[in-house]
């Protein structure tokens, strides 16, 4: 142990930059989108889960090790049912001590809900869990800890006004020392290679920082087990392999992990075995390092992956979208303010703005929207008109349209009707007749947008939060472009969509494209831009880069700009970016 | 053996129709064992809560000129509750909309005019719409809290009545009652009998309920309320302003509570004292939830309150009940009706034994 240890010391002070950019040399480059996998698909796969299902096979995997040895963690038969769904339906799995053990599923495919049952925050309706051969009883997080598991969520849970020490204190039972807390806090974090300073508050730390914090705060603890969340989904790839070293060490030190994503190339670069969920089930488990990604894709789609279409572009003759040198400072708290955002979409291509959420992406989508205006009427042009200070009921009128990143409370009315969502903006396109509303044209103009985008809805009387992510999101998707706009912003487009339903949406955004529109899209997901644009900018600490042409870069250079673009005039925010 | 309350997948149309009974018997159960408990025979306090006031054609003149300005306020407030525009000072309104009105009365120079009294019911709804403008502005423009700006300005509208009462408009032959002068004739609503308290004015009230609903349930400017009350960033991403949901809300508001102000004085009143109004600009707010925001279901609620009203005094007088027991037992009704709905949304499920 206190070899490991001083070698994690070591590891951990190595350059790092020079030491990303070799691991990023030497990892072929299979960070192709799911979706894009759909070319290869066509020798068919015979069988689901080639691997057979449930836990026996993983335990054999663990043969190999010395002697027979009891997982740390074992599932049997889990089941639980939510109003409407079975989200988990009899899991079995096992975890050996210092297994990196990857639960890979669409979203939906019931991962979170397994994980809140195996940390205790919810309860199995049937099914048993048993840690280090013990059958837990009552279970609740308290319990978990007890017994060594911790977890990080996906949106992590801190005190943005407090200090990361201060945070992490909150967390310990009984009385504690708060300088030596701090020095711990040191003394772990640079052993795992991932260094935070213990005095700063939290609402200056960056995403992948806050992580680093949760991260620590388990370790405090010298967890058994260690449950992840999505924890890629807020990080740049850089930032992502620095995690996965931290993830190594921890296992090779006996602790065990529990890794959950939908990311294909991550899981085959990480873990050692799978377990693959699909609808609440489990459809195969695998090596992931010795499994190709269509298979591992094919179990957790469970048909073949949709093919992707995208013709060469053919530009209008003048921009659709100028955005001319704006500046905004941000209206909440811990937001960014825009410095300086100058580009242009035409018509005819798709741009994306790439970058880790929180780089003024929300700031800035508000501000082309109309949902809020900007005093300089002419920092933004829809169409070749000023359009700065006008409100999004008259950029609309310009042929704008936009998918909102939150479906539920901004792109839709959650307690509405899927037909009196239609209003919220087709109310032009007929729906409203001398100020009143003609219901028989907005139920059709809603039944259209169902069956013409594939919509999975109990008709146009269903609620929208009856309906789930994927969805809502086709629906919105569909009447945003049912109204046929000039201009198209979307942000997000397949945030919490299934495989299926992203290659849809992805391809109905290529194809509006193509008849002409200019459609701008934000997003977290490289894969996603990379698939669909033609042009990306990259947005970061509130400033947007020079437009790079898709064809002639790379995600290497689209992560380090994704990062460094602060850097010159943020300091301090850059410095703790970069490590 | 445990439960757990979760919510239903779809609101329960069963519950929907069956909660009003549900609450109906439990309020029947347990007011009965109330009253048994402390000595009143169950059977007939109910029959005189319920049953008596409504058993004679006063009785239902009186429970209608009751529910009157309930249901007419309350449709006024749910626009605004529709939008998330919280008017609690429809009471001020009220009485700013009387008192106007009663100026147009006294002061007109033609006391015998026809043009009377529809200047008048101008003159109190504008009246209502001005005072609750200002917390509409101050909402729009300054982000005030309207809750707080609403309230306060019912108390310097009781203060400003008071004044005039006591003050300029105090009746010189009224032996220094705080009273205004009589109305003339043409100021008033013609009763249909005159034996009874009620008047036409009754048709404001209908006609505000079929304004309401078609507002509410069929107009584009309801349907955006609506957002904006539901879901305002839904509102704010359509391009819907927020201001027009507030200056909409609150006017529409006070509109209804001048109105109502105004109806009360040229109906059964017929002069300003300080006691205008016992309350309606409250209870209406009670009836625009007991109706659900729903201008059907503000009728109903509307006419239950009034009814309890009228009960409540009955059994005091008949069989000399404390007042503090009949608001227990209107409290008692109102938690079970609000409670049944609960269920409309949501559900006790038993879960499965551990094994």
């Amino acid at each position: 142990m206190a070899a490991k240890r001083s070698e994690g010391v070591g590891r951990g002070r190595a350059q790092p930059w020079q030491r990303m950019s070799s691991t990023a040399a030497a990892t072929p480059p299979r960070l192709a989108p799911l979706a894009s996998l759909g070319s290869l698909v066509d020798p068919p796969l015979k069988g689901e889960g080639f691997a057979g299902r449930g836990a026996p096979l993983v335990r054999g995997q663990e043969e190999a090790r010395t002697q027979p040895m009891t997982p740390r963690l074992e599932l049997r038969n889990i089941s639980k049912r939510y109003p409407g769904v079975l989200a988990n339906d009899d899991i079995s799995l096992a975890i050996m001590p210092g297994e990196i053990h990857a639960v890979l599923g669409e979203n939906g495919a019931g991962k979170s809900t397994l994980m809140k049952i195996i940390y205790g925050a919810a309860q199995a309706d049937s099914g048993e869990i048993y840690c280090d051969g013990k059958l837990i009883q009552d279970h609740n997080p308290a319990v978990s800890r007890a017994l060594g598991v911790e977890m990080v969520y996906q949106h992590f849970a801190l005190f943005e006004s407090v200090t990361v020490a201060e945070n992490i204190a909150l967390c310990l039972r009984g009385p504690f020392d708060r300088r030596a807390l701090s020095s711990r806090i040191v003394e772990l974090s640079q052993r795992y290679g991932m260094p935070i300073d213990p005095a700063r508050k939290v609402h200056e730390l960056s995403v992948g920082e806050r992580q680093r914090v949760e991260i620590v705060r388990c370790l405090l603890q010298n967890p058994k087990l260690l449950i992840l969340d999505e924890p890629t989904s807020v990080l740049t790839p850089q930032a992502v392999s620095k995690l996965f070293e931290t993830l190594r060490q921890l296992a090779a030190e006996g602790c065990s992990i529990l890794y959950i994503s939908h990311k294909l190339d991550e899981v085959q670069q990480l873990c050692d075995s799978a377990t693959v969920l699909r609808n609440g089930r489990v459809t195969g488990t695998a090596k992931p390092k010795e499994t190709t990604s269509l298979e591992l894709a094919r179990m957790m789609v469970g048909s073949n992956l949709p093919h992707m279409n995208v013709t060469p572009s053919n530009l209008s003759d003048g921009p659709v979208l100028e955005v001319r040198d704006l500046s905004a400072e941000s209206r909440s708290h811990h937001g960014v303010n825009l410095r300086d955002v100058s580009f242009e979409v035409f018509g005819g291509e798709i741009v994306g703005i790439a970058g880790v959420s929180g780089n003024g992406q929300a700031e800035l989508i508000s501000l082309l929207s109309g949902e809020r205006t900007h005093k300089r009427v002419e920092a933004i042009r829809i169409g070749g008109k000023d359009a700065g200070r006008l409100h999004a009921n008259a950029r609309r009128r310009l042929g704008m349209t936009f998918v909102p990143e939150e479906r539920l409370g901004r792109g839709a009315v959650p307690s509405h009707t899927l037909w009196e969502n239609a209003l919220l903006t087709g109310n032009r396109a007929g729906l409203v007749r001398s100020g009143f509303v003609d219901r028989g044209r907005a139920v059709a103009f809603a039944k259209n947008i169902i069956e013409r985008f594939g919509v999975k809805a109990n008709g146009p009387e269903a609620a929208a939060q009856s309906l789930s992510g994927g969805n809502l999101q086709k629906y919105i998707v569909g009447r945003e472009i049912v109204l046929a706009p000039k201009l198209l912003l979307v942000s997000q487009p397949t945030w919490g969509v299934d495989v299926g339903a992203a290659a849809f949406i992805r391809q109905t955004l290529v194809d509006l494209s193509r008849a002409g529109a200019a459609v701008l899209v934000v997003s977290e997901e490289l894969d996603e831009l990379f698939e669909i644009c033609d042009r990306l900018l990259v947005i970061c600490q509130g400033r947007v880069s020079p437009p790079l042409m898709r064809a002639e870069t790379n995600r290497e250079e689209v992560g380090l700009l994704m990062t460094r673009l602060g850097t010159a005039t943020s300091e301090k925010s850059g410095l703790a970016l970069q490590d | 053996m445990r439960y757990r309350i979760e919510r239903r997948p779809e609101p329960s149309a069963l519950m929907r129709v069956a909660a009003p009974a549900i609450a109906t018997l439990l309020t029947i159960i347990v007011g009965s064992v109330f009253f048994a408990v402390l000595g009143y025979d169950p059977l007939a306090t109910l029959n005189a809560f319920f049953v008596e006031p409504v058993s004679s054609l006063n009785g239902l003149s009186e429970l209608l000129l009751k529910a009157s300005p309930l249901i007419l306020i309350a449709c006024g407030l749910a626009v605004g509750f529709r939008a998330n525009v919280w008017n609690i000072g429809a009471e001020g309104q009220l009485i700013i909309g009387a008192i106007a009105a009663c100026g147009v009365g006294l002061f007109y120079p033609d006391p015998e005019s026809f043009l009377l009294l529809p200047l008048m019911l101008i003159a109190g709804a504008v009246a209502g719409m001005a005072w609750a403008a200002i917390p509409a502005f101050l909402r729009a423009r300054m982000n005030t809290n309207e809750i707080l700006v609403t309230l306060m300005l019912t108390y310097i509208a009781t203060l400003l009545l008071s004044w005039l009462v006591h003050g300029p408009w105090r009746d010189p032959a009224g032996f220094n009652y705080p009273q205004t002068a009589l109305l003339p004739g043409a100021a008033m609503f013609e009763p249909f009998d005159y034996s009874y308290r009620l008047n036409s004015s009754i048709f404001i009230t209908v006609i505000a309920v079929v304004a309401m609903w078609l507002f509410a349930d069929r107009s584009f400017l309801g349907y955006k309320l609506s957002v904006s009350g539901a879901a305002p960033l839904a509102a704010r991403y359509a391009g819907f302003r927020e201001s027009s949901a507030v200056w909409t809300g609150l006017l529409a508001g006070g509109a209804a509570a001048g109105l109502a102000g105004m109806a009360e004085l040229s109906g059964p009143l017929g002069q300003l004292s300080p006691q205008i109004s016992p309350g309606y600009g409250f209870a209406a707010i009670i009836v625009a939830f007991v109706g659900r925001l729903n201008a059907f279901g503000i009728v109903l609620g509307g006419l239950l309150l009034s009814l309890l009203f009228l009960g409540g005094e009955a059994v005091q007088m008949s069989l000399g009940l404390p007042s503090a027991l009949t608001r227990i037992f209107q409290g008692i009704l109102l938690f079970f009706l609000l409670a049944a709905d609960f269920f409309i949304f949501y559900r006790l499920r038993r879960l499965a034994e551990h094994a």
